[in-house]
């Protein structure tokens, strides 16, 4: 319903620009580039004791229309790389590009931006109408234009009923509607979401989730989202990029993130993984036979460059992990299940094989379903040949 | 140690009566005032009928009338221009560091501690010393100064609470800095203000010694005027102007709470 209102609203086209805007956009498929950011350092407290290196080395590119997430766990500089693209923060080096305009020296007033704040920043004295109106009013639009703005906005997070309210008397929920509107009624290039679901309950955020993709699609506005929630990351972006210590670890689609990770950081980051010791034993062209600590060797189909004696990380996910209780064909192990967790939807078993441990994920029902085990059983693993992923860092 | 039960210190014996005789030991002067104040008679402490004939008198009195006016005028003068000024300093020293950061503060508060006989010593011998003819400029810029840090710190006090993000909020919706003054810190900031206003109001409204010092011949307020009536001897005149003025600052209190409350409730 939300989605409709939008859609009836902008055919309208009380927006002129945007409307030339889209519609160029159809006819020229070429890419945009909505933000660019290149030789980013940010230091804070430069040449003093407390000198500390919030971002190192940053290079990002973010594609027009895209929903793109930064992600990585608190204090990876995540928040700081969206605080230098809203211009509240500056540089310490580098340059920063939106739609091709160097933005790096400009205050966040001047830039074709706006930002959701994490506790939305909803001005306490105004009206839900008035700080939707608020962006709109400072651009200096003439009124009548504010006006029907603003009621398409309330319209498109369904808050109309409560247009007169001040935001003391509204929900989390509620507010964070606001305060999506209030930053999407200037029809900004760019949106900046700084961890705006996580003061939400988990039914709202599992809700807003969906809401919000939506709605990215719908306006076609670049968003520029934020989370520590890899879950959250992984359900609604077009691309990922994973932050650690200030450092890019890895950019791509949540697939990519998921199924190819390239460092132990992200694999083990993202949803759970077995990270195992392994070292290469013997290369055969593509086919390389890896032994693992405690669990026997195993051959894998393997595009890394390797060499015999290399010590390698192997990274599988829980989930890709088949437990039976006779060897198989290439099977690995004895492990011995050491505790077993029911899930509900899945069956989770904690093995031990010799000083590593492992995490294997069995879902419930169909036939797999009726393989079951119990602490103190002995197990061994099975798993295709593309379900490891050979790690090097 | 031996009793490790703490004993709630309201719960002792005569807990009640002590409150009730501080109470009665604060209030019981004024209420005698207010009373003596509608006496007929020329006592102030023998009761001899009930009338309005001395606020009568005060209304009559032209020495009264005109030292509360310059009384008002300055208070009104002096609690705007050190609003504006608190508000100022507010601004530049909260929510940012700087160095002597602490000294800012130190300085702004310190006149509160200072005996009041001192800064009035002070403000004397630095206007005679300047050459400054004693008169109504001197009492208001005295007051002014005095006033400061009074209004700084309930101004402060909001300023520090507010939300920071919310000019960060009001930039990134393309506010200019002023624009986001005016638009957002300003409003936000009006119940700190309104009380700052107040207090120095209150504050420049009752004071005697320094405007005692600095005030020149013919130039009086309030306080020095019922100062010099009460040498002549004591007459109940006296009373019905403290009630007067005691009325005044409760309904200027009443304003400030319901102010304050309207702007928590909205």
């Amino acid at each position: 319903m939300v989605i409709a209102a939008f859609r009836r609203n902008t055919a309208l086209g009380s927006d002129e620009q945007v409307r030339v805007e889209r519609s160029s956009g159809e006819t020229a498929p070429a890419i945009q580039i909505a933000a660019e950011v290149t030789g980013l350092q940010k230091i804070y407290n430069p040449s003093t004791p407390q000198a500390f290196q919030a971002l190192k080395d940053i290079n990002l590119t973010i594609r027009s229309n895209e929903f793109f997430t930064l992600l990585g766990p608190s204090g990876c500089g995540k928040t700081t790389l969206l605080r230098i693209l809203g211009g509240f923060e500056a540089m310490t080096e580098g340059t920063c590009r939106i739609f091709g305009q160097d933005v790096s020296l400009l205050p966040p007033e001047a830039r074709p931006v706006n930002t959701v704040f994490q506790q939305y920043a909803l001005f306490p004295h105004m009206t839900v109408r008035r700080n939707i109106a608020f962006g709109l009013e400072m651009l200096g639009r003439p009124k009548s234009e504010v006006a029907s703005v603003v009621d398409r906005m309330l319209a498109l997070v369904s808050m109309t009923d409560y247009a007169d309210r001040k935001p003391d008397h509204l929900s989390g929920g509620q507010r964070q509607r606001v305060a999506l509107a209030r930053a999407l009624a200037p029809q900004p290039k760019l949106l900046l979401l700084d961890e705006p679901l996580s003061a939400l309950d988990l039914k709202l955020r599992q809700k807003m989730r969906l809401e919000l993709k939506a709605l990215q699609r719908e306006t076609g506005i670049t968003f520029i989202f934020v989370t520590h929630d890899q879950e959250e990351a992984l359900a609604m972006s077009d691309r990922v990029a994973v932050l650690s210590d200030g450092r890019l670890q890895q950019v791509g689609t949540p697939e990519e993130i998921y199924e190819q990770p390239q460092s132990r950081f992200v694999a083990d980051f993202i949803g759970e993984s077995n990270l195992l010791c392994a070292t290469v034993n013997r290369i055969d062209g593509a086919l390389v036979e890896f032994r693992l600590a405690g669990l026997g060797s195993v051959n894998l189909n393997c595009s890394e460059i390797l060499q015999v004696g290399q010590e390698v990380t192997l990274s599988i996910r829980p989930e890709r992990i088949a437990l039976s209780a006779v060897r198989g064909q290439c099977g690995l192990g004895p492990a011995v299940i050491f505790d077993r967790t029911y899930l509900g939807n899945a069956v989770e078993y904690h093995l031990r094989a010799g000083e590593q441990t492992l995490t294997v994920r069995s879902p419930r029902g169909g036939l797999r379903g009726l393989q079951d085990f119990a602490p103190g059983d002995s197990v061994f693993l099975a798993f295709e040949p593309n379900a490891p992923k050979v790690l090097t860092t | 140690m031996a009793n490790a039960r703490m004993k709630d210190i309201r719960a002792f014996s005569g807990f009640g009566s002590i409150a009730v005789a501080g109470v009665l030991f604060l209030y019981l002067p004024i209420l005698f005032l207010c009373v003596y104040s509608f006496n007929d008679g020329r006592s102030v402490s023998q009761w001899s009928g009930f009338s309005f004939r001395w606020y009568i008198t005060v209304f009559g009195n032209s020495g009264i009338k005109a030292a509360a006016m310059n009384s008002l005028t300055i208070a009104t003068i002096a609690a705007s221009v050190s609003t504006v000024l608190a508000l100022g300093a507010a601004m530049a020293t909260v929510n940012r560091r700087f160095k002597g950061e602490t000294l800012a503060y130190a300085t702004l508060t310190f006149p509160l501690m200072v005996p009041e006989i001192v800064t009035a010593v002070a403000s004397l011998v630095f206007f005679v010393s300047l050459g400054v003819r004693l008169g109504f400029s001197t009492i208001l810029i005295a007051h002014i100064v005095f006033c400061i840090p009074f209004a700084y710190l309930p101004i402060r006090a909001r300023l520090e609470g507010m939300d920071a993000t919310l000019n960060a909020a009001a930039a990134d919706l393309y506010a200019s800095p002023i624009r986001a003054f005016w638009r957002i810190t300003l409003p936000l900031l009006a119940p700190g203000l309104m009380s700052g206003w107040l207090l120095a109001f209150i504050i420049s409204l009752d004071d005697f010694i320094i405007t005692a010092l600095v005030a020149g011949p013919g130039s009086t307020t309030l306080p020095l005027h019922i100062y010099g009536m009460l040498r002549l001897g004591i007459t109940p005149e006296v009373n019905a102007i403290s009630t007067m003025m005691l009325v005044g600052s409760i309904v200027l209190l009443a304003i400030a709470g319901v102010l304050g409350r309207s702007s928590k409730n909205s």
